[in-house]
C-alpha cells in the first residue's frame, strides 16, 4: 500500500501553482527537483525516451521571469511531459518506433504549442507502444516501461511511459493519447487519473496518427482537478485539424464542485459478467455506493453490443493503421534500410526493418480487411456494428447522465505474460473500446487496491460532457485519498 | 489456420513489408488468430444499418482552398535519409 508525503514531487499542479505564486519555491527549484526525479527514476521505470533538460530549464528562468514581471498564465512554470507521440519542434519525436528513431519533429503539435503558450515547462518525452499500439509498453523499441508498484509488472499502454512517471511522482503531470483505452488502462493500472476527452474536443494536428477516427488526445494526473485544469489549456478547436469540432469549451475548474445529487448513474450490466477480477470489482461496487452517498441515483443499463466492441476495433483500428502507415516509405524521413536492390526492396525493407512485430501485424490485418473481396465482410461490416454500439451508448444517456463501471478487467499484470496471445492481451480494452468508437469523453479513477496494486473507476459520459465526469471524479477525490497513495518506492 | 502462408505472403506484398523469414510460421498463426477473433462480426445482423463514417456521425468540414504555409522545403529536408538540390534520392526507377 501507498504513502502521502508532502514533498515537493507530491504535490499536484494546483497545490504546486499556489507554491510558485506565494513564492515557496522558483519554477528553476521545482524543475531541478523534478529533473533529479527522473533521472534517478529512469534505470528502474524506463519512463522515458528523451529528457529535455536544457530547454526545461530555459523554460522555467523564462516562466520565473514572466512571473516577477507580473504575468498571469494558467500553467506558468509548472511541469509536463509529453507522450512521444506529440511532435515537438527541434526535438526528437520517435513514436516508440525504430522506424523514426532519428526523426526531429519540424513543428510543434497544437497540444505542445497550447501548453507552452499557457507557460507550462516541458521535461521531456515519455515511452510508449510502438505506434500507441499495445496495452502493456511492452511493444515500445525503447524497451518496456515498468510499473512503479511493482517493476515485475507492466504499467500498462500505450501511454504507459506518461503514467508510470505521474504515479512514481517523477511528474505531476502528463499528456496521452487514447485509441482504444490507452490513456484509461495504463491509469487505473498506476493508480492515476486519465481523461479521454469527445472525438474532436482536443485537436489532433501533430499527433502522429495511428486510427483517426479514434485516436484522441488527453492528460494523465494525479487529481481531476489538474485534468479539468489541462483540459481547459489544450480543449478547442483547430483549423488545422478538420475533425476538431467547433464547441464553446466550459470553464473545466469552476464545474468541479457542482452537485452530484440527482445525477443518474448507470451501470452497464455486461461489465460485470465477463471476466472481471473479483477483488477489483469488489473496489469497483464500493466507490459506486460512495457516488450514491453523494446524492447520485444507481441503475442497471444494457448495452446489448459492447461485447462487440473489441473485434469490431480490431478491425477498424488496423484498417486506418494500415493506411496512415504507409507514410512510412524510407524515402522522406525516418528509418531507411541500406543496400537495396531497387525502389520496392526499398520500401519493403525499410519498413520491415523499421516496424515492430506489433505494428506490422496491425498493419497486415488492416491490408487485409481492406483488401479487394474483404472490405465488404471486415471493414463494411465493422462499420455498421460500430453504429450499433454508438446506438447503444446514445440510447443509455437518454436514461443516465453517466456510466460508470471498471476500467481494466484486472490489475496490472505481469511484463511478458500476455505477450504470446495477440487476443489476450486485446481483451485488456474490453471496458475502454466502446467510447472510442462511439466518441465518447471517459475518465479513469483511483478507486482503490487489489491486493496492493491500484483499481480504477471507469467514468464515460456522453458527447461534450468532460465537466460532469470531472466534477464527479472530483467530488469523489474529496472524500477519498487512493489519488494520494505514492508507490512505496516513490514516496 | 484460416490464412494460407500463400495469404500472408500476399498481403505483406500489398502492405510492403519485407517479413522476417524466422518468424514467417509466427506470423501466419497470430494473424490467422486475429482475423478467427473478428469473424464473428459475421454472425451480427446489421439489415438497414448504416455503416458509421464519424466517430460523433457530423459531416467533414471543408476549408477555403487558400495557400497557408510558407516554403519551409531545407527544414523538412533535415528528415530525409537523402537528399540533392531539394530532391530526394531513391534507387534508379528508369533503365
Amino acid at each position: 500500500m501507498g504513502q502521502a508525503t508532502d514533498a515537493l514531487h507530491a504535490r499536484s499542479l494546483t497545490e504546486l501553482a499556489t507554491g510558485l505564486e506565494n513564492g515557496e519555491f522558483s519554477s528553476r527549484e521545482l524543475t531541478e527537483h523534478l529533473l533529479a526525479r527522473i533521472d534517478t527514476s529512469q534505470d528502474r521505470l524506463n519512463a522515458f525516451i528523451t529528457v529535455t533538460a536544457e530547454l526545461a530549464l530555459q523554460r522555467a528562468d523564462a516562466a520565473d521571469e514572466a512571473r516577477a514581471a507580473g504575468q498571469q498564465h494558467a500553467l506558468n512554470g509548472l511541469p509536463i511531459v509529453h507522450k512521444d507521440l506529440f511532435c515537438t519542434r527541434g526535438v526528437l519525436t520517435t513514436c516508440g518506433s525504430r522506424i523514426l528513431g532519428n526523426f526531429v519533429a519540424p513543428y510543434d503539435a497544437t497540444v505542445v504549442e497550447r501548453l507552452d503558450a499557457a507557460g507550462a515547462v516541458v521535461l521531456g518525452k515519455t515511452n510508449m507502444d510502438e505506434f500507441a499500439m499495445g496495452s502493456s509498453n511492452e511493444t515500445s523499441f525503447f524497451g518496456p516501461v515498468r510499473n512503479p508498484w511493482d517493476a515485475r509488472l507492466s504499467p500498462g499502454g500505450s501511454s504507459g511511459g506518461s503514467a508510470a512517471a505521474v504515479a512514481a511522482r517523477v511528474v505531476p503531470a502528463a499528456t496521452g493519447t487514447d485509441t482504444g483505452g490507452s490513456i484509461r488502462q495504463p491509469a487505473a493500472l498506476t493508480g492515476t487519473v486519465g481523461l479521454k476527452p469527445t472525438y474532436g474536443r482536443v485537436s489532433r494536428y501533430g499527433m502522429v496518427a495511428f486510427a483517426s477516427s479514434l485516436d484522441q488526445a488527453g492528460v494523465i494526473t494525479r487529481s481531476a482537478e489538474d485534468a479539468a485544469l489541462l483540459l481547459g489549456v489544450i480543449a478547442g478547436h483547430d483549423p488545422r485539424d478538420s475533425t476538431s469540432v467547433d464547441h464553446p469549451v466550459p470553464d473545466y475548474l469552476a464545474e468541479l464542485d457542482k452537485p452530484l445529487k440527482g445525477l443518474k448513474v448507470g451501470i452497464v450490466r455486461q461489465h460485470f459478467d465477463q471476466g472481471l477480477d473479483a477483488t477489483c470489482e469488489a473496489r469497483v461496487r464500493e466507490a459506486l455506493v460512495s457516488i450514491e452517498d453523494q446524492g447520485a441515483t444507481l441503475s442497471e443499463i444494457d448495452l446489448p453490443n459492447i461485447d462487440l466492441s473489441v473485434p469490431t476495433y480490431y478491425v477498424v483500428a488496423p484498417a486506418e493503421c494500415s493506411s496512415n502507415l504507409s507514410r512510412f516509405d524510407g524515402v522522406r524521413f525516418g528509418y531507411r534500410a541500406q543496400q537495396v536492390d531497387d525502389l520496392h526492396d526499398l520500401f519493403c525493407r525499410s519498413r520491415g526493418e523499421g516496424f515492430g512485430a506489433e505494428v506490422q501485424r496491425r498493419i497486415m490485418t488492416g491490408t487485409y480487411v481492406l483488401s479487394a473481396g474483404y472490405y465488404d465482410a471486415y471493414y463494411l461490416k465493422a462499420q455498421k456494428v460500430r453504429q450499433l454500439i454508438s446506438r447503444d451508448f446514445m440510447q443509455a444517456f437518454e436514461k443516465v447522465d453517466i456510466i460508470a463501471g471498471p476500467t481494466a478487467p484486472t490489475t496490472a499484470f505481469a511484463i511478458g505474460e500476455k505477450t504470446d496471445d495477440p487476443i489476450t492481451m486485446y481483451l485488456n480494452d474490453i471496458y475502454t473500446i466502446g467510447a472510442n468508437l462511439a466518441g465518447l469523453p471517459g475518465v479513469s479513477v483511483p478507486c482503490g487496491f487489489a491486493d496492493g496494486l491500484p483499481v480504477g473507476l471507469q467514468l464515460v459520459g456522453p458527447h461534450f460532457a468532460e465537466a460532469r465526469l470531472l466534477a464527479c471524479a472530483h467530488q469523489y477525490q474529496q472524500l477519498t485519498d487512493w489519488h494520494r497513495q505514492a508507490p512505496g518506492d516513490f514516496s | 489456420m484460416s490464412l494460407t502462408k500463400v495469404q500472408v505472403q500476399h498481403i505483406a506484398t500489398l502492405a510492403r513489408l519485407q517479413l522476417d523469414d524466422a518468424q514467417f510460421d509466427e506470423i501466419v498463426d497470430k494473424l490467422s488468430r486475429i482475423v478467427d477473433f473478428v469473424d464473428q462480426l459475421q454472425s451480427v445482423a446489421t439489415d438497414d444499418v448504416l455503416p458509421m463514417a464519424h466517430p460523433l456521425n457530423m459531416s467533414q468540414r471543408l476549408r477555403a482552398d487558400e495557400v497557408t504555409e510558407t516554403d519551409q522545403r531545407d527544414e523538412i529536408q533535415k528528415n530525409a535519409p537523402r537528399v540533392e538540390n531539394g530532391y530526394y534520392l531513391v534507387p534508379k526507377v528508369i533503365e
